[in-house]
């Protein structure tokens, strides 16, 4: 479909791609998303991108809807659509116990052993989609059909920050304690919240995530350094 | 530099350190925060010649007691209605004080209003999270919210003796109904649905925090199956859930979210709408995307004026008594 141009209020414009998700949708957001950062109008705040459509914030004393659709234009007009490769990021995760309370019923959910599980879930080829929800919770896409489990019926409360939690295609590494009902198949050590002023956030959106195991032992020494760090 | 320093004698919750926030990080999932009234939390901070934005106090209905242990500092409260005690002098939000050492100050819910604020003639001394003090609630990111018993310390702070007394409240805001832009997802929305929205009378729940504001009132069924995809989401945007009750969304708002915005409230509007307490009505009426952006550039206008007549200092007492007969000179001459 042609992008479809949305007024929000008196700040913002949403140029939305597709109704369905789909990777070429996704790969028009990272692409215009892209060109306004190399080249933003006058006026521009900052641009979210999602699923199917970016979002285009900016100052309404400085400029207007009709003026950053133009320019919006412009970089469609201009814009190569295959999208960036992104950088690749690894992501580490202990699949034991107790970090990893629901792999037995995702196990059970799609009969694979749980050890399968987590070859499947290693073998993922995971993409930041977006971030939401709470500072640093990425949306990954990549959970392959085999692992895909739907959400619970009711989230469950106090879920610890760095739990690696799927729900359908999706999958999210927590950085806050909050409630979830995804299923949690592990716990990571990898900080998404950095720290690091001038890089706070691991991810970029489209960036390509790895995941690699790691053992308790390993895990609880990372935690640590982490933590004396 | 002087120093002063507050007790915390009794916070409600959601008392937190606010500044003018951090823009910018949407793409991280990170709201801006930063005030609810964002005019009230500027006049309090004009008041006492202030730079903008400078980190200040943001008080819920749950109230906030101080014991000021190391003055005296000059301190300005403005937003709502609140009850305003200082030693035994009882006042009201919108004024300039100076706190003694061993005085008590609070600040309590008062006739009308959710949020007020004290700024202060000194520096904070709390947590940056992004370059920024002002707390995100859900995370306690940032400043943070103020825990009873906590010690507050101000460095660089002073006495503005030259500033003490009422200030003017702003008179330029809207009344009446609150104005939205319909969309950006009221395509799942029937006509007659929308329609609603805009005609109906609403009710301010109990589910108000820092993160949105949900309404009572008719319902808004969504038209179809409810598997949008995740949108981005902004200050004032009006999501209705899968049970047709709408939220609007605010400072500490999620940045994305699957179900569908029937409108989004326009700029200007949100700091009067953060001050509606639950039990209050509203309705909303749309106006044109186009209107709303000349509806923002006529209120920064006013809003920059009002804010320069209010960061003007009065003069002390001695100053203002020569003013006035000097006034008066003019007027008999």
């Amino acid at each position: 479909m042609a992008p479809e141009f949305k007024a929000i209020a008196d700040h913002a414009l949403l140029v939305t791609f597709a109704d369905e998700i789909s990777d070429s949708a996704h790969g028009a957001v990272l692409a215009l998303d892209a060109a306004l950062g190399a080249d933003p109008p006058e006026g521009m705040i900052e641009t979210v991108p999602a699923m199917v459509n970016l979002l285009v914030s900016f100052d309404p004393i400085a400029t207007d809807h009709d003026a950053i659709k133009t320019h919006v234009e412009g970089c469609l007009r201009a814009t190569i659509k295959s999208p960036s490769a992104g950088t690749s990021r690894i992501v580490q995760v202990c699949y034991d116990a107790p970090f990893s309370p629901d792999l037995g019923a995702v196990s059970a959910a799609t009969g694979l052993a749980p050890e399968a599980v987590i070859k499947a879930h290693l073998a993922g080829d995971f993409r930041v989609l977006m971030y939401g929800f709470a500072p640093g919770y990425a949306y990954l896409s990549g959970i392959p059909d085999a692992i895909q489990v739907p959400r619970k019926p009711a989230p469950v409360r106090d879920v610890p920050a760095g739990s690696v939690i799927i729900a359908g295609p999706q999958c999210l590494v927590t950085t806050l304690t909050m409630p979830t009902g995804w299923s949690i198949i592990g716990r990571s050590p990898t900080a998404i919240l950095t720290g690091d002023p001038d890089h706070p956030f691991l991810f970029d959106v489209g960036d390509r995530v790895t995941f690699e195991r790691i053992d308790a032992a390993t895990f609880a020494k990372l935690t640590k350094a982490g933590a004396d760090g | 530099m002087a120093e002063a320093a507050f007790t915390v004698a009794f916070a409600g919750p959601l008392v937190t350190l606010q500044d003018a926030g951090r823009p910018g990080h949407m793409r991280f999932g990170v709201p801006a925060s930063g005030a609810m009234d964002r005019l009230a939390f500027d006049a309090a901070n004009a008041a006492l010649g202030n730079e903008s934005g400078q980190t200040g106090i943001e008080i819920s209905l749950g109230g906030l007691i101080l014991q000021c242990t190391q003055g005296p500092v000059t301190v300005a409260i403005a937003g709502g209605d609140f009850t305003v005690q200082l030693g035994s002098q009882k006042t009201r939000s919108w004024t300039v004080l100076t706190v003694q050492k061993g005085e008590r100050l609070s600040i309590t819910a008062g006739k009308a209003g959710s949020w007020a604020y004290l700024a202060v003639a000194g520096r904070i001394m709390a947590p940056e999270w992004l370059g920024r003090q002002a707390t995100h609630s859900t995370s306690g990111f940032g400043g943070g919210a103020l825990q009873t018993g906590q010690t507050i310390t101000l460095s660089d702070a002073s006495l503005r003796e030259d500033r003490l007394g009422d200030i003017q409240k702003p008179d330029f805001q809207a009344s009446g109904p609150i104005r939205v832009v319909t969309g950006p997802q009221d395509q799942h929305f029937a006509t007659e649905t929308v329609a609603r929205f805009l005609s109906d009378s609403f009710t301010v729940s109990d589910a108000y925090d820092r993160m949105g504001m949900r309404l009572k009132g008719p319902t808004l069924p969504l038209a179809g199956a409810l598997s949008i995809p995740s949108e981005p989401i902004v200050r004032g945007s009006v999501q209705v859930s899968g049970d047709g009750v709408p939220t609007v969304l605010l400072a500490d708002h999620q940045t994305t979210g699957g179900y569908p915005k029937i409108a989004t409230v326009i700029s200007p509007d949100i700091d009067r709408l953060a001050q509606y307490r639950a039990g209050q009505s509203l309705r909303c009426v749309e106006i044109t995307s186009a209107q709303a952006v000349a509806e923002a550039r006529s209120y920064a206008l006013c809003k920059t004026a009002y804010l320069a007549e209010v960061s003007v200092a009065r003069g002390t007492l001695a100053q203002r008594l020569m003013r006035d007969n000097l006034n008066h000179g003019c007027v008999f001459d």
